[in-house]
């Protein structure tokens, strides 16, 4: 892959939503409850994107609006909640009432979903894990084997690799080259990136090479893998980014109300994604202080001693 | 409630914090069990550790987390891991001695639906799925589930079996070949429940103070069977409930 070589890969979130997110791919979208991109999923919704087979371990708030935007055919994900609040009230009137449209669901448990990034991200035929057996979730997705063990007398359920066009990943930091540091909950990121066939990785901050070389155990996606690099302060708010901002979730809750009336949920994107020309639009719609209030207080790690070996 | 003194809320989390007594490792989830996991690891557990889906062993909240995703979980944590490490290495392995789950609906052998009410292909009301409890339930030691008693929650069928618990009865979650040995407890608003019979069915086993029996069965979608002695729970004390409300859960968002 030519445009993962080392190069600048800084782009702005228009241009690698344009080049990389076309009409019919496939997308993951990834981070478990924290460091989702909002940011990106309103940049699909402006570029008016279609028929997307959106895949989420936890759809979360920004699936129930891409969905809401008519932007999808398809939902891959093992937990269609709102986390910690209730339901997705978008993505149960698109499956309960076609509304917008019509959604393909193919449902997993989340060991399952995991195990389809893993079995994705090393090229390998299958992943076997032990669940699945006795639940009626093996007739509800024929994708999901069982099998005969191979090496002893047992069954053991089965899934397939999972290899998306695009992945879209945040994170605290990475370089220009696509070497990207995240610390918090690690979540699936690691294996959505390997899986996945474009990586697009939106980050808080972007460091000189030296910075991500001065403690490499931190970085959890190379550069090697990566095509574009986003730098978008604010690009996982409402969710939360470990350090940086905390969840806010007055938003959470907002949405849990609005979203249960399509009208206002179309009222929503118009005045929130559709009126906004970017990102940057949003987080000053929102306002700095406000966003301050989210800032949580300092919990600083000791340094740790690499050592120069030389 | 007959005693204003305390809500079902607060005796359900009492009473699973009472069941988790010397547990070294508890799988948590968000609400009622996050609570009771931590009242337990401040009274009779001190050495539990919490073990998150999210990724996280041996969590120390300094807030109630909003959902187990929350980043106060990370902060202060003995370990995060991947979520393939978390299922893989933790829950498969069989580190987790007992977790806590409930549903929308559950039936007589401990079988959770939390998929969909009605026809899976065009369902009534669509439910969040699984997230990682089929998993849970097929591999902890031992399983124990809150719940408060409805009628349209304990059901003679289930619209669909997310998450295995003593399938059909008897021995049949051994013939099938799970590692866990599946659930032991109902935690309720108005009483306790076991599966300490050769049919594995659940059976009432204790009331809390006030509660009937026939409170009790008229929540239930089929004849229940009855534990050999009904025992009397004891009302929450004065530092447990101090805990939950000082301390816990200062919002009394699950009051």
């Amino acid at each position: 892959m030519n445009d993962t070589a080392k190069a600048d890969k800084l782009v702005s979130m228009r241009e690698a939503i344009a080049t990389y997110v076309r009409d019919g791919c496939s997308l993951a979208m990834e981070g478990f409850t924290g460091f989702i991109c909002f940011a990106a999923g309103h940049e699909i919704i402006r570029q008016r994107r279609r028929d997307l087979t959106l895949i989420r371990m936890t759809p979360d708030l920004i699936y129930d609006q891409m969905i809401a935007a008519g932007t999808a055919k398809k939902l891959i994900f093992s937990y269609t909640g709102n986390p910690g609040v209730g339901s997705l009230y978008c993505i149960r009137r698109a499956v309960e009432k076609d509304i917008p449209l019509p959604l393909e669901l193919e449902e997993y448990s989340h060991y399952g979903l995991v195990g389809r990034y893993a079995a994705g991200a090393a090229r390998l035929p299958f992943f076997p894990l032990r669940s699945y057996i006795g639940s009626d979730m093996l007739e509800a997705n024929p994708l999901i084997k069982v099998i005969d063990e191979p090496y002893g007398t047992g069954k053991i359920a089965v899934v397939p690799p999972l290899n998306p066009d695009v992945a879209i990943l945040h994170a605290q930091r990475a370089d220009r080259h696509g070497n990207t540091q995240l610390w918090g909950l690690l979540g699936m990121q690691k294996e959505v990136a390997f899986a996945s066939k474009h990586v697009i990785v939106v980050v808080e901050e972007v460091v000189d090479e030296s910075v991500i070389r001065a403690d490499p155990n931190r970085t959890l996606i190379p550069g090697l893998i990566v095509n574009a690099v986003v730098h978008q302060p604010y690009g996982a708010h409402p969710s939360y980014v470990q350090g940086y901002y905390d969840r806010d979730n007055e938003s959470y809750l907002t949405w849990d109300k609005l979203s249960q009336d399509h009208a206002a949920v179309v009222a929503w994107l118009d005045e929130w994604v559709y009126g906004l020309e970017n990102h940057a639009a949003y987080v000053k719609k929102i306002g700095q202080a406000y966003l301050d209030k989210l800032k949580p207080e300092p919990l600083l790690a000791q340094s740790v001693d690499y050592g120069r070996y030389r | 409630m007959s005693d204003p003194a305390y809500t079902a809320s607060e005796m359900m989390i009492v009473v699973a914090a009472r069941a988790l007594k010397s547990a070294r490792a508890v799988f948590v989830g968000v609400g009622l069990p996050n609570i009771a996991c931590n009242l337990a690891r401040h009274t009779i557990a001190p050495d539990m550790e919490l073990i998150y889906e999210s990724g996280v062993y041996g969590a120390r909240p300094e807030r109630l987390p909003l959902s187990i995703g929350d980043p106060t979980l990370v902060s202060g944590a003995l370990s995060v891991v991947s979520m393939a490490d978390l299922f893989g290495l933790y829950l498969q392995r069989g580190l987790v001695e007992i977790a806590l789950l409930g549903g929308a609906q559950v039936d007589r052998y401990g079988n959770l639906n939390s998929t969909v009410i009605g026809d899976y292909a065009k369902p009534k009301t669509r439910l969040p799925g699984s997230g990682g409890a089929c998993e849970i339930a097929t591999n902890a030691q031992r399983t124990f589930m809150i719940m408060r008693l409805k009628r349209r929650a304990f059901v003679e069928k289930l619209d669909f079996v997310t998450s295995p618990g003593h399938l059909t009865g008897g021995d049949s979650r051994a013939r099938l070949g799970l590692p866990g040995g599946g659930p032991e407890l109902m935690i309720t608003d108005k009483g306790i429940l076991n599966f300490d019979n050769p049919e594995r069915e659940m059976q009432l086993s204790a009331l809390y103070p006030g509660v009937a029996m026939n409170d009790v069965q008229a929540e239930v979608g089929w004849p229940l069977k009855l534990a050999k002695k009904i025992e009397e729970v004891t009302v929450p004390s004065l530092e447990e409930l101090r805990l939950i409300r000082e301390e816990l859960d200062p919002n009394g968002m699950y009051r």
